[in-house]
């Protein structure tokens, strides 16, 4: 498994990371040390293991239908960068 | 264009009217101010721990019910990675490859056809919030959160439709159904039913999977039948000048009656699908399953074959009056308590709609009721009021919800049978046409109808209509 530059790039996009030409070469490294872990697992026989979708033994835990209080305004957007009126205030996407 | 044929597929999203949010406790409400509607769960702060809403899940499963799924015994929640400024988490909470609703269908009626449109899956999910951006120009833009964690549910049909028409009817029915189990208002002008459309041509008769394109951007149902019926003439444009249809993602241009390309939001779609780990796997018991399909109402197919055998009408007017279940509702609470139900689906589909449509109503919101228009109905065959009057009548109980009797003595609209009164106006009306009087005696049936005419034109049509026919009859 050899990640290459462009999937590095294509990742940090994804994360909206801008990332240096000299960490892109350091995350590859690392990266690519995470998916070598991975296939090293990957050799197990897993043919009579079922799939695990939670590592918790719990299932069906729901809560009902019932209102309860929201947060008040000023604690919304009191960590927010920017704000503008009762929004929080973005740079523009489209 | 004739030689080919379209394949498209719906993709439809309905806010559920639960209420409270998908996997916390603020208030599932429309309208509120910005950003007042929100918790530490919704706004995606660290640590928090989303819970199912028992009603979501309730929901969900009555919708894939009534919409002929099988329900998955096993099923979890997944996250949808992607970052844009309306999705607080940088993912939204969704399910991937295990759907808790598959391999469903809903008929259609389309020209007197029934055709089977299969439903791949339903699933659930959150909605994001809500962009406004700034005025011209501008290098911001506004984030709400109040419809963060909204619960949503994805319907996925086959791409079994052929015809923007199609399209439609699907709309239409899955809009009948949701709205029966009372599950979504379905309200795609105020959001609350979203869809967007896959769509590729193919020379007709072959099983050719061509390139297809994405349309967005439709609020209408008319808009996504008018968006379909554009895109197909300029696929088939393409195809036919030895091009290629590129597969992309298109906006419906309402303005200028067209597709036109959108710019993608991201390089790629790359969502990074994974288990959600603060969500726990649903397992669904078949009692549950069970239970909730015995709760299910009568749905809109069934009414419709009971509305035709139950009250004899005809297949065409059970459809349009099963279409809604308030207006089945209202057709049925007189059609119970009337002897002639076929005369009261002609004033409900009739007067009574074309009024709703007129005043721009919700069934619900209308002050007549099914009481007061067998009422007047039954004054009709007393004799108290004529047909003719009836629909004045009508009208007046329509906008103001008072009772036919009141209307009809507040305005003088009782019926004229005084045979001595009638006698009288036909004389005068005989008298002042001996011209028309005579065409008739040469033959002329027109004649006739112009002198009843003129009597219910004196009597401001208040003229009871078998006494005035008898009563010309016998004097010319
Ligand atoms: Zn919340």
């Amino acid at each position: 498994m050899k990640l290459s530059k462009k999937e590095v790039e294509h990742v940090a996009l994804l994360a909206r990371l801008a990332l240096s030409e000299e960490e892109k070469e350091r995350f590859r490294a690392q990266l690519n040390s995470v998916l070598e872990y991975a296939e090293i697992i990957n050799q197990l026989d897993t043919e009579k293991v079922a799939p695990t979708y939670h590592v918790l033994p719990i299932q069906n835990v729901e809560r009902p239908d019932k209102e309860h209080e929201t947060l008040p305004l000023e604690e919304t957007l009191q960590n927010a960068p920017q704000r503008d009126g009762n929004y929080f205030r973005v740079p523009r996407i489209i | 264009m004739d030689n080919y044929e379209a394949v498209i597929g719906l993709e439809v999203h309905v806010e559920l009217h639960t209420k409270t949010k998908a996997f916390c406790s603020c208030p599932n409400e429309f309208g509120k101010e910005p950003n007042t509607n929100v918790c530490p769960i919704c706004l995606g702060l660290p640590g928090v721990l989303p819970v199912i809403n028992e009603a979501l899940l309730e929901y969900a499963i009555r919708a894939g019910l009534a919409l002929n799924c099988e329900i998955a015994a096993f099923s979890k929640f997944d996250r949808k990675n992607y970052y844009y400024p309306d999705l607080p988490k940088n993912y939204q909470i969704s399910q991937y490859d295990l759907p808790l609703c598959r391999n469903g269908y809903l008929d259609i009626e389309v020209n007197g056809a029934t055709r089977r449109i299969g439903i791949t899956r339903v699933h659930m999910e959150e909605d994001a919030g809500k962009l406004v951006h700034g005025e011209g120009g501008a290098d911001y833009s506004l984030v709400d959160l109040n419809r963060a964690g909204v619960p949503l549910l994805e319907i996925v049909s086959e791409p079994d439709i052929r015809t923007p028409e199609e399209a439609k009817a699907y709309l239409e029915k899955l809009k009948s159904i949701l709205s029966y189990i009372d599950v979504s208002d379905c309200k795609m002008e105020e959001g609350s039913l979203r869809c967007d459309a896959n769509i590729s041509v193919r020379p007709a008769g072959t099983d050719i999977l061509n390139p297809k394109t994405e349309i967005k951007n439709m609020n209408s149902f008319r808009a996504v039948q008018r968006a379909l019926e554009a895109e197909i003439k300029r696929q088939c444009a393409v195809w036919a000048a030895g091009g290629t249809v590129e597969s992309e993602t298109r906006a419906w241009d309402e303005n200028k009656g067209t597709t036109v390309p959108m710019r993608s939001k991201e390089e790629a779609s790359d969502y990074r699908y994974f288990p959600d780990p603060d969500l726990v796997p649903i397992v669904i018991s078949p009692d549950r399953v069970s239970r909730i399909r015995r709760e299910l109402p009568e749905l809109p197919d069934a009414r419709a074959r009971r509305f035709t055998s139950e009250y004899g009408l005809s297949a065409y007017d059970a459809g349009v009056l099963t279409a809604s279940r308030a207006l089945a509702d209202f057709y049925e609470a007189c059609a119970r308590n009337y002897r002639d139900p076929k005369l009261v689906s002609n004033w409900v589909t009739g007067e009574f709609l074309r009024l709703v449509n007129a005043r721009n109503l919700e069934i619900r919101d209308v002050k007549l009721t099914p009481a007061h228009l067998v009422e007047m109905l039954e004054l009709i065959d007393k004799g108290t009021i004529s047909g003719k009057i009836a629909k004045t009548v009508f009208e007046e109980m329509f906008d103001t919800g008072k009772r036919a009797e009141e209307i009809v003595k507040e305005k003088g609209l009782v019926q004229i049978s005084d045979e001595g009164e009638l006698s009288r106006i036909v004389e005068e009306v005989v008298t002042a046409n001996p011209g028309v009087v005579a065409d008739y005696r040469n033959g002329k049936e027109k004649a006739f109808a112009f002198l009843v005419g003129q009597v219910m034109k004196a009597t401001k049509g208040k003229a009871n209509p078998q006494l005035v026919n008898r009563l010309l009859k016998e004097r010319i």
